[in-house]
């Protein structure tokens, strides 16, 4: 078999031709969605081959391309960790491509399809370029394609004016990350003492040997960057704007993948290229992990845009993520390698997790919009009975998502709270006190992730359709557009049920980043139990919690079908009122509502209710009309003052434009005189 | 003579499948004693879930597979955890199952389809109580975390057969840090099981169902399989408590001696800690809902003073 990195080279040349060749494709136009999506769903499957054996080997391979700057060429190498999300990347790409063929059927005759393939294509390159970059330079090239792509991609739909306005602070924030990251390249290059570009490969910011305040300049800047890209609280606004305006197979990616090229980042930094850092980088990194958690929820909890509120539970699992680096972080800082491979992979493992069920879910709002038409929950309702597929393919997403057995969100999750717990073994008083608390942030927010899916679920699907178009002509979705949500709900079950497995698996990762190896001890006692240190400390098994629940569902179903009961259906009781209308269900607003009084000081609320009387006895209420709106506290604190400076700065500029040629000839006669002065 | 694990856990299963109702007509006929009402027996419960068994079921139009299938999975979940937690013997083969972190995320996943069969039928009765539930629930699953996590650090582990093991062969001292997580317990147990200040498991009417309102819709064997899970759960908090903070008497191994000691000690203990209950709800008034978050961030600050209380004097 071919070596991995060349598989994975494959992967990238098949994605780049097909950019190049979709405007060829065109004059086959019936064939052309499926023939590009196709070649697009082998790319991302080679990718994820290359990716799961160099994981499984924990090789590691490397090349020079002779592609490049003089004296820089292009370096590209696939390690483990590199590998790892590869796997992330190539999955969610081949389970979405699947579900493309059927998703941007709908955008034919509307839209170019050329357009959707070809920036599809690069920003799928773009992602797994990045994770092979092997030098600063030919990462930030990697980086800016995948930043440019998906730029293009939230603009698809560009006659909206909202749209265009998500995409542009989409590309201003992306923009300042990928700065921040180049200083951060630089600061490292300066420091790793070679000369010329040499600088700039990333073996030599491996061998950097950095003094503390430069090393953590380094560290801080990167971080920015990355934060910035991932959606970090308080960095996230471009997120929940700009995920859900993009078609819903985009959202899937962005949302499931590009965010978590910044985790690769982070990990790139603090794990391969500094290795010795402070325990108080974890701690940043941690705290960080915790607000962006408890916020991202809390936020998603009070929206009623069904993208936007899974936009704001990437923000959420963002923070879980990090919770587990930092934990990790601060574990190897004082280098208890065991205790930071636990927290490693379940980072890693969260990172998979996510990667899957928000895929999922992004697949199955897109499945909904293609049926409905409709993005506001408060006008949908029952839509189980007209999208029996997509409903049932979209609990599992949500079960996932709420950290709740036997799916993958609950594993991680779990093997996030045994990290948290063994913080006694730390050396510093002060962190042994303060880490479990966070525990408790994680507990919150697992519960509040709960609570939104029960309300996402309840309001789409359940009850009675709230609508204006007639329910009767909603229909369910494809084949492949149901097949590539089927194979993202079943990889999220599996990975829930053979965490063991999985963690074999990842476990050279660990074993390369920070020393420590988990794989032994977790799974000591077959396949069947994960005991992530020891089975004394504590113990799951995916397969026998959902073969217990099984059994015991099916004989009990069994024992009371035995004898025949009929079952009778009757309408809704209406307690002998008036009858109920649709219009008299819990809305999205109303089942947030005690959320949203108990924790409102975190949000900007505002309510109004107006009581308008009737004409012919104004005693008497005629309608009532409530108005709630939400915003985001940081908008108003962090970016609304940046952007008044910004406008200040340039109504004052702008002062010196009079318009009179006199005015510039004077500017241009007073600059020379400057010059002259400053040069004698 | 010692009895096999699995004859132990088959024993425990069906003890707690088999008296669960029982100790729910404990705690009514105790409730009513107190009240000064009288009783309908302690078997009141068994006969009320025989009828629910032999009744046909009503559906309303719109209830989908989810609302059929929620009962079902409740139960299921429920035998489950009552395989997992430690009744008269640490030594089980279902115990290594699922830690506690993951016996209350178990919970958490039959309040999840509860909540969602509360909204399946699309009325605002249903749709009141999913949303209460939900957001009582998570106020107080990070207390209830916070508590078992200080028992956790102290024991070292988060399975609950070395919790047990090592609380009960502890020296017996009076360890602050425990008696605080024990008070946060028993303020979140009162709420994940729905009782008085929180929820009233006796009423239907609009303004204070919690539970009640989401479960309002079932009936026939659908409603006998949530009410039969509801008193294991309430059992099974019980039961959760007594492994995490007074686990003397659970048998360490299968004598029978020790089993038969550890099942009187059982029986005593759920005997107890059911009038402490019921003292509980017959002294407090249910509270409203807006000040339910002062009660659990109470709750929360008394477990989180536990964990302080652990690192700084133990």
């Amino acid at each position: 078999m071919a070596p991995p990195l060349d598989i994975a080279g494959f992967s990238v040349l098949l994605l780049l031709a097909l950019a190049l060749l979709a405007p060829l494709l065109r004059s086959v136009r019936t064939l052309q969605i499926p023939l590009a999506f196709s070649l697009g769903a082998a790319a991302s499957l080679a990718a994820v081959i290359a990716g799961v054996i160099t994981v499984a080997d924990g090789s590691v391979a490397s090349a020079t391309l002779t592609l490049g700057i003089p004296g820089l060429p292009f370096h590209i190498r696939l390690d483990p960790l590199a590998g790892f999300f590869l796997v992330v990347i190539g999955l969610v790409g081949f389970f979405v491509s699947i579900y493309s063929i059927g998703y941007v059927k709908g955008y034919g005759g509307v839209r170019s399809i050329t357009q959707m393939i070809c920036f599809y294509s690069l920003f799928l390159a773009g992602m797994l370029l990045v994770v092979l970059a092997d030098d600063a330079y030919f990462f930030l090239v990697a980086w800016e394609l995948m930043a440019a792509a998906s730029y293009f991609l939230v603009m698809y739909e560009d006659e909206r004016a909202e749209n265009r306005r998500a995409a542009f602070l989409y590309l201003l924030i992306a923009h300042v990350g990928a700065i921040a990251i180049l200083l951060a390249f630089g600061v490292m290059a300066g420091q790793s003492g070679r000369g010329g570009f040499d600088g700039y490969t990333f073996d030599a910011m491996r061998t950097a040997h950095l003094s503390s305040g430069w090393a953590a300049a380094a560290f801080f800047l990167a971080f920015f960057g990355f934060a910035a890209k991932a959606g970090v609280i308080p960095l996230h606004v471009w997120l929940p704007e700009a995920h859900p305006v993009a078609p819903s197979n985009i959202s899937a990616l962005m949302s499931g993948v590009m965010i978590k090229t910044s985790i690769y980042g982070i990990c790139r930094f603090a794990f391969d290229f500094i290795k010795e850092f402070p325990w108080w980088w974890g701690c940043v990194v941690l705290a960080l992990g915790l607000i962006s958690a408890v916020m991202g929820v809390l936020y998603a909890l009070m929206q009623h845009d069904l993208k936007r509120l899974l936009a704001y539970h990437s923000v959420e699992n963002i923070g879980i993520i990090l919770i587990g680096l930092g934990l990790s972080m601060i574990f190897a800082s004082f280098h208890l390698p065991t205790l930071a491979a636990l927290a490693l992979v379940a980072a890693l493992y969260h990172t998979l997790n996510h990667a899957m069920f928000k895929g999922l879910l992004f697949m199955g709002a897109g499945a909904v919009l293609h049926a409905t038409h409709e993005r506001n929950m408060e006008e949908m309702g029952g839509l189980i009975h007209r999208l029996p597929w997509t409903a049932a393919l979209f609990l599992i997403g949500c079960v996932s998502i709420s950290a709740l057995p036997p799916f993958n969100g609950f594993v991680s999750e779990w093997l996030t709270f045994q990290a948290f717990l063994l913080s006694p073994a730390l050396p510093h008083p002060l962190l042994k006190l303060l880490i479990p608390l966070g525990a408790a942030l994680l507990a919150l927010t697992g519960a509040l992730a709960a609570a939104c899916f029960v309300k996402v679920y309840g309001v789409v699907f359940l009850g009675q359709w709230r609508g204006h178009q007639k329910p009767e002509r909603i229909h369910e979705v494809g084949p492949s557009m149901l097949g590539g949500m089927l194979l993202t709900a079943l990889t999220c079950f599996l990975l829930g049920i053979f965490p063991t497995w999985v963690i074999a698996w990842l476990d050279t990762i660990p074993k390369q980043l920070c020393g420590g190896r988990l794989a032994e001890s977790a799974g000591k006692f077959g396949w069947m139990w994960l005991t992530p240190l020891s089975h004394e400390r504590a113990s799951y098994s995916g397969p026998v919690v959902f073969i217990g629940i099984l059994a015991v569902v099916a004989v009990t179903w069994l024992l009371l079908h035995l004898r025949a009961t009929r079952v009778g259906r009757v309408p809704i009781w209406d307690c002998g009122f008036a009858k109920l209308t649709p219009r008299m269900q819990y809305t999205a607003s109303a089942f947030s509502m005690p959320i949203r009084r108990v924790l409102g000081f975190l949000f900007a609320v505002r309510e109004q209710v107006e009581i308008v009387p009737q004409t012919n006895h104004p005693a008497m209420p005629g309608t009532l009309q409530y108005r709630l709106r939400i915003r985001d506290r940081f908008w108003n604190w962090l970016y609304e003052p940046q952007g008044d400076a910004a406008y200040w700065i340039a109504r004052q500029v702008g002062k010196l434009q009079q318009g009179r040629i006199q005015i510039y000839l004077l500017y241009s006669f007073v600059t020379l005189i400057v010059l002259l002065v400053f040069l004698g | 003579m010692s009895l096999h694990p699995f004859a132990i856990e088959l024993l425990q299963l069906s003890l707690l499948l088999g008296l669960a109702p029982a100790f729910a007509g404990w705690v009514k006929v105790l409730k009513c004693r107190v009240q000064g009402r009288t009783a309908a027996g302690i078997l009141q419960p068994y006969r009320d879930i025989r009828r629910l068994f032999g009744k046909d079921i009503v559906l309303a139009e719109n209830a989908s597979w989810i609302f059929r299938f929620t009962p079902y999975l409740t139960f299921g979940v429920t035998v489950i955890a009552a395989g997992i937690i430690p009744l008269v013997s640490v030594d089980l083969p279902l115990s290594a199952t699922a830690d506690v972190i993951a016996l209350v995320m178990l919970f958490g996943l039959i309040r999840f389809f509860t909540a969602l069969a509360g909204m399946d039928i699309g009325t605002a009765f249903g749709g009141m109580g999913s949303s209460r539930e939900m957001t009582i629930a998570s106020l107080a699953e990070p207390a209830m975390l916070m508590a078992i996590f200080t028992v956790s650090l102290a024991s070292n582990s988060t399975s609950l057969t070395q919790m047990v093991s090592v609380m009960a062969h502890a020296e017996f001292v009076i360890r602050p840090s425990l008696a605080f997580a024990l008070a946060a317990f028993i303020l979140i147990a009162l709420a994940e099981t729905g009782r008085i200040p929180v929820d009233n498991p006796a009423t239907h009417l609009e303004l204070t169902m919690i539970h009640e309102a989401m479960i309002l819709e079932y009936s026939g064997r659908h409603l006998a399989l949530i009410e039969w899970a509801g008193m294991m759960k309430l059992a099974l908090f019980f039961a959760l408590g007594i492994s995490a903070f007074c686990p003397w008497g659970i048998s360490p191994g299968g004598e029978i001696g020790t089993l038969a000691l550890a099942l009187v000690m059982l029986a005593v203990k759920l005997m107890v800690g059911a009038l402490v209950m019921v003292l509980i709800e017959t002294g407090l008034a249910k509270m409203r809902i807006f000040r339910l978050p002062e009660y659990l961030g109470s709750a929360f600050l008394l477990a989180t003073l536990g964990m302080i209380a652990f690192f700084i004097l133990e």
